[in-house]
Order: C-alpha cells, then structure tokens, then sequence
C-alpha cells in the first residue's frame, strides 16, 4: 500500500502544502493536477523520499521509479550503462530488449547527449520501467515535446503501465492526459497555509 | 595555424637566445655558464647515476605528496562543499592554512616530528591539501542535484554514485586541481629536501649552492624540469582532454 499523510511542507517559513492526504492502491494511475508553481513537484519529491524536509509521513515501496521533468540522464555514459548503472540485476539482453521496447534500439553505445529530446525521454522511460516498480512517479514526462512525440510517448508509458501496472501518479497540465491514464485525478489548490487536496 | 604552433618554440629559443647573450656578457663561468658547458657536466652526472638516484628520490617524494594531497583534499572538499555546516565549521581552518608560508609548515614538521621521510612528506601534503580542497569544493557545488535525485531514488550503492555520478562532475575540478598540483607540489619538495632530507634534487641544489657551483646547480633544476614538463604532457594533459571527451562526442 502507498500512503502519504502530510500535515505540512515549507521552504524557509514559506508554507507551501498543507494538509495533503491520499492512497494508491496497487495497480491504481492518478493524476495530480493543479496550477503551476503550487507544489505538485514538491509533492511528488516527499512521495519518492528525494525531500524527507516535511511534517507527515509517507509510506512507499523500496521499488520506486521516478520520472523527473527532465530526462535526468547521466550525460557522460552511454545509454546502454544509462539502463544499466541504476539497474545492476539487469542482464545485458533485458536491458537491449527494454531499449528496443521503447525504441531505441541501435542506439546503445550513444551518449545522451547524441539523442533527441524525445529519444532521451525514452530512454528516461525505459529506465523507470526496466524493473517492474511497484511504485511509478513521474512529473509532466510529455511537456515540451510536440504534439507528435507527445502522442508517441503516451501510448508508449500507457503500454508499458498496462504490461507493468505499477501503482502511479503523475503530474500534468492536460486533462486529456489525465483522462487517458488515470482512473482518478487529485488536484492541488491554494490555501492559507499551503496548498491542500480538493 | 602551422605559424601559431612554432611560437612556443621560438619563444623557448628566444630564451636560450638570451641565456647565451648574457653568459658571454658576463663572462664568468663561475657565475652564469654558457648552455653547451652544462652538457658534459649532465653526462657525468648521469653516467655517475648520481642525478638518476637524486631525481628518484624526488620523484618518489612528489607521487606521495600528489597522492595523499589529492585524496585528503578531494575528500575534504567533497564534505564541505556538500555541507554547509561541515563547511562553516571547517572553513576557518582552511583559511588559516591556506595562508600559512609553506616554509612554517615545514620548519614546523621538521621540529615537531624529526629529520625524517615522513615529516617532509607531510609538510609537503599540508601544504597542498588547502587548495585541492578549496577547488573540489567549487566542484562539489556545483553537482547537479537533479542527478542526485535520480541516484537516490534508483537506490544506486554509494560506490555506483561516486564512480559514475559524481566523479564524473567533479573530473575537471580534479584535473585542475591536479595540474596545479603537481607545480606546487615539486617546488616545495625541493624546499623540504633542501632543509632537511640527504638525498633528492633540492639535497643536491643545497650542496652545489654552498659549493657556489652554479653549473651544477643549473644542471640538476633543467633535469627536473624536464621530467615535471613530460610529466605535464604525458600524463596530466592526457587525462584533462579524456575527462572531456563525452562532451565533444
Ligand atoms: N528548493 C526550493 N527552495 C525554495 N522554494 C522552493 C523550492 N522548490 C520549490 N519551491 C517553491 O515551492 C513552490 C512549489 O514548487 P513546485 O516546483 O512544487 O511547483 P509545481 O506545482 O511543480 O509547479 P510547475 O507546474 O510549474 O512545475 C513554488 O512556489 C516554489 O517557488
Ligand atoms: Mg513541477
């Protein structure tokens, strides 16, 4: 079961969550919406242990994948380690299938400096995905691509959610988004003392 | 561009060029010889192996001092530069360091802890380790934290991080630190074996001094510039343009 219980977030005095409560339940997608700048990063931040700066709890499992809003690759290794280096039980032939899965294949001794945006989102995808997490997090994985790409990707994570079903919540500006691939929304709005779930 | 790649080595003539002038103004061999007559000194020396087993000794000297200033300044630089409290606490002591003579240092160690090989090691270590730090520590500001994130939340071993996370960041700050390293490292090896070690290149500089032999001491200072600037070119250069090479890729 993944809880969050936070009775309150803030940066240098500065309240930014209140009281933000919710449940996923295994297999469940949500999706958390809310206008920019109102803590749905910081959120997902306390969700996935980056940021233990809170008052509350959390419960998650230790299988965690997390998609940040950017690719966050490691610029100075080749995609192949890239998979690799955060997966070390990864055989060499699972992670080529994972790339070749997300498609990317041929490109393993490339760095990610020599990829696309959309190809270095792939391969951010692959890397959340390459050892089936029970808990998936990703914060806006299709901004800033074109509308192509963008479609691209989503069917892409929508597979690989229904091959996987990972527990999810992801961050998103489009409600098309969030009607594709969440079975509930929760949407963050301000409040006096930080920002709380509807 | 051919013309660009020859200025060095005009101006390096243009030096000797001058050396030569000089030599045959002063006219005093006692004072400043000309270049060709260090040349049958060098041979002597060499064929004697009285400058192999000086500069060995030195050597072996520099790589110590390199090594340990290197790992206890990176060490030191990583904690502070990703801790503020660490880093206030530690940073005066830094400051003090970092202006202490390195003479004190080493007339310090000599007397605290003796004549010995450890001693000279040391002071040359204490003096070095302040400036690897202060430059690690601008590198380890400047991690990504972004990265560190994804490290932490992929659970990579601290092992992983460091190899392949960190270390590759901080590379340019290292080879920095390296390069000047090595330049401030041996000049004041030669200090320490000068005032208190019986073998090495400073040893010797110290016995032709009081020789008033200017000759030898010329011959026995080219000898290990030379070896510091192979060691420049072979070595640190190499290893500055590999930490690179992702990017240019
Ligand atoms: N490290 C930090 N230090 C201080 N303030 C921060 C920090 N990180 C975030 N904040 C503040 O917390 C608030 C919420 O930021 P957050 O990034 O969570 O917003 P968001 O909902 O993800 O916005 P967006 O949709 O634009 O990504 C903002 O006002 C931001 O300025
Ligand atoms: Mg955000």
């Amino acid at each position: 079961m993944i809880r969050a219980d936070i009775k309150s977030k803030s940066f240098n005095g500065t309240p930014v969550l209140g009281r933000v409560a919710f449940e996923i339940a295994p297999g469940e997608t949500l999706a958390l919406v809310g206008p920019s700048g109102i803590g749905k990063s910081t959120l997902l931040r306390i969700l996935a242990g980056i940021d233990a700066d809170f008052e509350g709890s959390v419960e998650r499992p230790d299988a965690l994948a997390f998609v940040f809003q950017e690719p966050t690759l490691l610029p100075w290794r080749s995609v192949l380690k890239n998979l690799l280096l955060p997966h070390p039980d990864l055989t060499q032939d699972q992670a080529r299938d994972m790339l070749v899965r997300v498609g990317l294949e041929g490109k393993e001794g490339l760095f990610p400096g020599q990829l696309s945006l959309g190809q270095q989102r792939r391969l951010s995808l692959a890397r959340a995905f390459a050892q089936a997490p029970a808990l998936l997090i990703m914060d806006e994985p299709f901004v800033s691509l074109d509308s192509e790409t963008a479609e691209v990707m989503l069917r892409l994570t929508e597979s690989l959610i229904a091959d996987h079903r990972p527990a999810t919540l992801f961050v998103t500006h489009d409600t098309r988004e969030a009607d594709r691939l969440a079975d509930r929304t929760l949407t963050l709005r301000s409040h006096p003392g930080g920002a709380v779930i509807d | 561009m051919q013309a660009a790649r020859l200025i060095p080595f005009l101006s390096l003539a243009g030096l000797l060029l001058l050396w030569v002038v000089a030599a045959i103004l002063t006219d005093d061999a006692q004072i400043l010889p000309t270049p060709w007559t260090l040349v049958p000194l060098f041979n002597q020396e060499l064929v004697s192996g009285e400058l192999l087993t000086h500069l060995g000794a030195t050597i072996i000297r520099v790589i110590w001092a390199f090594a340990l200033a290197m790992t206890l300044g990176t060490a030191l630089g990583l904690v502070m530069g990703r801790s503020a409290r660490v880093n206030s606490w530690l940073d005066p002591w830094l400051v003090i360091f970092l202006n202490l003579p390195a003479l004190v240092l080493i007339v310090l160690c000599y007397l605290w802890i003796g004549l010995t090989e450890a001693a000279a090691i040391i002071a040359v270590t204490l003096n070095k380790v302040p400036n690897v730090a202060v430059v690690i520590r601008e590198g380890a500001r400047a991690l990504d934290p972004d990265l560190d994130a994804m490290a932490r939340v992929y659970r990579m071993s601290w092992l992983t991080r460091m190899r392949h996370v960190v270390f590759p960041q901080l590379a340019p700050f290292i080879a920095g630190a390296a390069r000047s390293g090595v330049a401030v490292i041996w000049k004041i090896v030669l200090v320490v074996e000068f005032l208190g070690r019986s073998s090495g290149i400073g040893f010797q500089i110290h016995l032709y001094f009081q020789l008033f032999d200017v000759a030898m001491v010329l011959v026995y200072a080219f000898s290990f510039i030379c070896v510091m600037l192979l060691v420049e070119w072979l070595i640190l250069q190499p290893f500055e343009r590999s930490t690179r090479r992702w990017r240019t890729a």
